[in-house]
């Protein structure tokens, strides 16, 4: 397979995973993300400040799948916080070089969120910049750095982004 | 109101880290209540703080959160200042062929931005509009300092991070959270719900003389938790389940040993608006900045220190994962200063109930109580004049 084709068949398998990403969280209950990643990931999300000056502490920091799980178990069991949901906006993946099954990607996002009694506000924008690998046909996130353009988070930074 | 007498008044405020200035020329723009402020270190190796406002016009001298600088030089009209803050240039100041120009009487010195009084705290910069302010040793207290040293060790601090949560309510409700050891172990059920709490912890308040500074921490009860272990060869059995819940990935809670004592959690409150923080490993300082009645700016720094091994600071990232706006533990102090603004919108001829532990403001070996919550209001009132 030639390495454009190859190329152009991994962009397509990541739009479509972040595609059923996104509805997970704003139109699902979030227990499926966890499965969108490969079993040793990595998620973190910080700011454009933070990540340009290499500061590596994130408002969220998990490195394993399970780590993932345990936070979407706590969001629905454990804490207390006003009802809200996420609409997610994202553009197209800007995908690097093919490196054997991975290749690094890059994606806008805006996320609008609506609260019990407010309006719908835009809540944060940024990118995600990713690692992927290609199993089986799909495409896993091996590293997600989720990059807010603000440094500043409106009070509560509930579900995932 | 409260801009004068509080945050301009005789009070000692946060401002930065002494290790975001190493440098001579390096600055902060930060904030003391509203007011905007630069902190620098000039080439005396000292540091300075001074309004961030042009001694001309009052336009911001710095653009920038931080940086290094030769001088201050307003965009607007290019007055200068030194890394003191002193007045040093006047752009055409002798006018041009004899016309325009200040005044020959004009003095420099008479004006410029108010500086502030900067006091060093093993590391943390205060800073005080009012030259007339208690020695900042005096304002904390013996207690409050001590557990100041506690944390810090002397050590050199390094940011792993900086946030600022924007909070839709008045300051003073998220500093009243912030002394309120009350309502950690019921709004806060992470712990709980995993089973991950402790009940055989100790723990206690520890309230500053004048009421306004605090600290609550609780601690680990070695014989409490020897009993415990040797419980678990029951529960290691796996005769019954404590809990349907677990956390499947323990490493999140995975500690190592920072402290030559047994308390893994001290929160530490400086009147007005300052918050040191150890919860476990996890180590930040919280500024509390008033923006407007209803609204404010907790503004979050995360440090580790120099020799932490990666393991460590890998522990303090995942500890992390608790504090925060999206913290396991004090995500709900986020949304709660705005659930009682709202609760008590058409309230405001009805007081609030802040007698739990008695109505004095007093320390003790017990956490169920609102001393320190009583201690801010008697000093707010003091320093208000109410």
């Amino acid at each position: 397979m030639s390495t454009h084709v190859r190329h152009a068949e991994i962009s397509a398998l990541i739009s479509a995973a972040q595609a059923r990403y996104v509805r997970e969280i704003d139109d699902g209950d979030c227990t499926a993300w966890p499965s969108f990643f490969v079993d040793d990931c990595f998620y973190t999300i910080t700011s454009a400040d933070n990540y340009a000056q290499n500061f590596e502490a994130g408002l969220v920091w998990l490195d394993s799948k399970d780590m993932l799980r345990d936070r979407i178990l706590s969001l629905l069991e454990a804490n207390v916080y006003e009802r809200h949901s996420y609409r997610h906006l994202i553009g197209q993946p800007f995908v690097g070089e093919v490196d054997g099954d991975e290749v690094d990607s890059e994606t806008a996002f805006m996320v609008a969120r609506i609260t019990r009694e407010g309006p719908t506000d835009l809540f944060a924008s940024g990118r995600y910049i990713d690692r992927y690998r290609v199993i089986a046909g799909e495409a896993k996130i091996v590293s997600r750095t989720v990059v807010l353009d603000s440094n500043r988070i409106d009070t509560l930074l509930g579900f995932p982004l | 109101m409260e801009r004068r007498k509080l945050f301009q008044g005789e009070t000692w405020n946060y401002l930065c880290l002494e290790a975001e200035l190493p440098s001579a020329g390096d600055f902060v723009a930060v904030h003391v209540g509203e007011t905007p402020v630069i902190v620098t270190r000039d080439h005396d190796g000292e540091i300075y703080a001074f309004e961030n406002r042009c001694s001309h016009r009052g336009s911001l001298l710095a653009l920038e959160d931080r940086g290094n600088v030769k001088d201050f030089t307003c965009v607007y009209h290019a007055w200068t200042h030194n890394l003191q803050g002193d007045l040093v240039g006047i752009a055409f100041k002798d006018g041009i062929g004899g016309k325009g120009g200040m005044e020959k009487s004009f003095c420099m010195n008479s004006v410029g931005p108010r500086k502030l009084r900067v006091a060093n705290v093993e590391g943390l910069i205060f800073g005080s509009f009012d030259e007339d302010v208690d020695d900042i040793e005096d304002y904390l207290g013996e207690e409050v300092l001590g557990r100041i040293r506690r944390v810090l060790q002397g050590r050199k601090v390094v940011v792993l991070g900086r946030f600022t949560q924007v909070l839709p309510n008045n300051w003073k409700l998220y500093v009243e959270n912030t002394k309120d050891s009350y309502h950690a172990s019921i709004l806060h059920t992470f712990f709980t719900t995993f089973e991950l709490n402790r009940l055989s912890q100790k723990g206690g308040i520890i309230v500053s003389p004048n009421g306004g500074c605090h600290v609550s921490y609780s601690e680990i009860d070695q014989a409490a938790e020897a009993e415990k272990a040797a419980n678990n060869i029951y529960s290691e059995q796996k005769i019954r389940s404590q809990s349907d819940l677990e956390l499947a990935d323990k490493s999140l809670l995975g500690n190592f040993k920072e402290f030559d004592d047994d308390i893994t959690l001290q929160i530490l409150t400086v009147f007005p608006g300052f918050v040191l923080q150890q919860i476990q490993n996890s180590i930040a300082v919280r500024q509390v900045l008033p923006k407007g009645t209803d609204k404010m700016h907790l503004k979050w720094t995360y440090i580790g220190f120099e020799g932490d091994t990666a393991q460590q600071r890998r522990a303090r990232h995942k500890l992390s994962n608790l504090i925060g706006p999206g913290g396991y533990v004090s995500m709900e102090d986020g949304c709660i200063g705005g659930f009682v603004r709202r609760g008590t919108e058409g309230a405001s001829d009805t007081n609030a109930v802040l007698e739990m532990g008695g109505r004095e403001i007093e320390g003790g070996d017990d956490r169920i109580t609102e001393a320190s919550i009583r201690g801010f209001w008697s000093e707010y009132r003091m320093r208000m004049g109410i």
